[in-house]
């Protein structure tokens, strides 16, 4: 099985390769497939295909993986939120700002790959095994309802990476009825990995290290110096 | 401290006891009975949780419970810069930790542009191999251990100590090398230490035919493993399982040689151990061969190692171009991953950790179901999760 096109991951050294016609093919099974379920794609040839399917066609979109794309290896599945974290990353969490802070304007979500219309994407792989092809593919999850579908009628492991992605993200999965929390405890609330869910241990101390290159010596900051060591890692 | 106690509240205790009691082991008349093991269980080396409804003997159905040791890691990874999470990331699979580093790492380069020199990525393989060779030796003793047999654990540890030695020597840390950085390593090796690596590693070939003599060939452990916990091809494939529980169940693909992204796979002589049974003999077995291959591949490191600068051009405050980038190995454990987001930021704006223990795991309420329950244990140990690997 180890064919030689395999290697083509190894594409550091030969970044002037423009096509990539394994992820080509692979994009037009989906193509062919889904039609105009496809609504983007994105392909860096010799690292990665990026695939996004209208939201209705999120669990077709595994059914083409696993058959006529011959990616039947589950991978991952998991979830985006594109909007900027309200928190900034801490740096300021030592200043008088206010909590919670303003939550950011729903427009300043701004996706990557392939783009997007939601707050929140989500996001799964499957792979053709014996080889180093896999596909990644998003879809849009609706902002005031946040439902997909589910992939567990494809990938039987889907089942689990959906309770986590429904405890972290509040995505529901249609289709799926056991969503019980993965990891966390029953009664918790919120949505850990949204972004406007605070990382209360960096609000109620601010993060030591977040100084990362030391003053030169002779100029030191006094106040830098203060904070240094308040924390253990 | 009982005797000051009154009566009523001696009574009270007691029944707070019992009540406790009552939680471990559910008796119920109709539907049989449900046993639950864990979270603080010898054979889950962790606290991960398998609560099993039993007829008799017999599993009818089991789940598993986990999240006791959840750390939050990709919530964590949002607010810390990439030098950060490379310490963060090494507590993830605890026996194998410079493995958890490499993908990382790896995928930040990948956004970045830059490229590790030669003898940077030849050591890394060099640590990826070690770390493989300390997570699946251990785990050959440790399987004995489920399986009632003490010695091999003991044998296990011993030898596992002059791979350990061997980081620590390098790096200064045994458990957590906190190695590599973007570009290329910390350090270069010390003087002596290439001797000292194939010392070692003629050691941990005689313990692997050990092991295989004194574990493998023994007639308890063969009844206990063959033909217990069949995975077949295409259940493995839809869970995802990966690693030695793939290869056992006869699939061969191994990431190393079939999507290696520069590391120094491409150079060496080595092979890729399949079994096609499926069971937990042949699971535990294809990772006795990952080992001794290891061994004979750091043999072939140690030997080939170019010269050369160890460290790339890099800025002091490294940023991370706008991009999403998504890099797979194969770890001792299996298949792990980073779905890293980048904004351009001195720190990853979203962080997908994909380890191999979670989805190897998420197989077990499939696999149990009709086994009994001394099985329980033996096929658990031979699917081998680090519960940090699936708790992250």
């Amino acid at each position: 099985m180890a064919d030689d096109a395999a290697t083509d991951t190894a594409v550091d050294e030969a970044p002037e390769v423009a096509t990539d016609e394994e992820r080509e093919a692979l994009l037009s099974v989906f193509s062919a497939e889904l039609g105009e379920a496809v609504v983007a794609h994105e392909i860096k040839p010799g690292l990665g295909l990026w695939i996004r399917v209208a939201t209705e066609a999120w669990p077709a979109a595994a059914e083409v993986a696993a058959k006529a794309a011959d990616c039947g290896w589950f991978d991952f599945l998991s979830a985006i939120d594109w909007l900027p974290s309200p928190y900034g990353r801490y740096e300021d969490s030592s200043l008088d700002v206010p909590f919670p802070p303003p939550m950011p304007d729903r427009s300043a979500a701004v996706p990557g790959y392939t783009g997007g219309d939601t707050r929140l994407q989500v996001l799964a792989s499957a792979a053709r095994m014996g080889t180093s092809l896999r596909v990644l593919l998003k879809a849009d999850v609706p902002d005031d309802d946040p439902v997909v579908g589910t992939w567990i009628r494809t990938f039987a492991g889907a089942a689990w990476h959906e309770r986590e992605t429904a405890e972290m993200f509040g995505i529901r999965f249609g289709g799926n009825a056991d969503l019980r929390n993965m990891y966390l405890p029953t009664e918790f609330e919120g949505h850990p990995l949204r972004k406007e869910f605070p990382l209360l241990a960096r609000v109620v101390k601010p993060w030591p290290g977040i100084v990362d290159v030391e003053p030169m010596p002779g100029g030191g900051d006094d106040e830098d110096e203060a904070t240094e060591g308040g924390e253990e890692s | 401290m009982t005797g000051t106690l009154t009566e009523a509240q001696q009574l009270a205790y007691a029944n707070a006891q019992a009540a406790d009691g009552r939680v471990n082991v559910d008796l119920e008349t109709d539907e049989g009975m449900t046993l639950n093991m864990g979270p603080q269980h010898p054979a889950t080396h962790g606290t991960l949780r398998v609560i099993a409804k039993l007829d008799g003997e017999q599993v009818v159905s089991a789940d598993v419970m986990c999240g006791y040791m959840h750390r939050g890691y990709e919530k964590l990874c949002e607010v810390r810069s990439y030098p950060q999470i490379n310490t963060l990331v090494n507590r993830i699979d605890w026996l194998g930790s410079f493995a958890n580093e490499v993908p990382f790492i790896l995928a930040a380069e990948q956004l970045m542009g830059v490229e590790a020199p030669p003898r940077a990525m030849w050591i890394r393989t060099l640590f990826f191999e070690l770390s493989r060779i300390a997570n699946l030796s251990l785990f050959i003793g440790d399987l004995a251990l489920q399986l009632g047999a003490q010695t091999p654990a003991f044998y296990a540890f011993r030898d596992r100590e002059f791979v350990l030695n061997q980081i620590e020597s390098v790096t200064g840390g045994r458990f957590h090398p906190n190695f590599d950085r973007i570009g290329g390593l910390k350090d270069d090796l010390p003087k002596g230490w290439i001797a000292d690596t194939k010392a070692a590693m003629s050691r941990l070939r005689a313990y692997c035919d050990e092991m295989e003599d004194l574990v493998y060939g023994n007639e308890i452990f063969q009844t206990r493993t063959r033909g217990i916990g069949i995975i077949p091809a295409g259940v493995a494939q839809s869970y995802g399982l990966s690693g030695a529980n793939l290869r056992g169940s006869g699939v061969d693909w191994d990431l190393r040689r079939d999507a290696n992204i520069g590391l120094a796979y491409d150079q060496l002589d080595w092979k890729v151990w399949t079994h096609p049974d499926g069971d937990s003999f042949s699971r535990s077995w294809v990772r006795l061969q990952e080992v001794r291959e290891a061994t004979k591949m750091v043999d072939q490191l140690c030997d080939g190692m170019p010269a050369g600068p160890i460290m790339a051009k890099v800025p002091r405050i490294i940023k991370v171009p706008e991009g999403e980038a998504y890099v797979v190995t194969e770890n001792p454990l299996g298949q792990m991953g980073y779905y890293l987001v980048s904004k351009g930021d001195t720190g990853p704006f979203r962080v997908k950790i994909r380890t191999a223990s979670f989805n190897n795991i998420s197989v077990v309420p499939w696999v149990l179901r009709g086994v009994y329950v001394p099985d329980i244990i033996a096929i658990l140990a031979s699917l081998y999760f680090i519960l940090g690997d699936i708790d992250k």
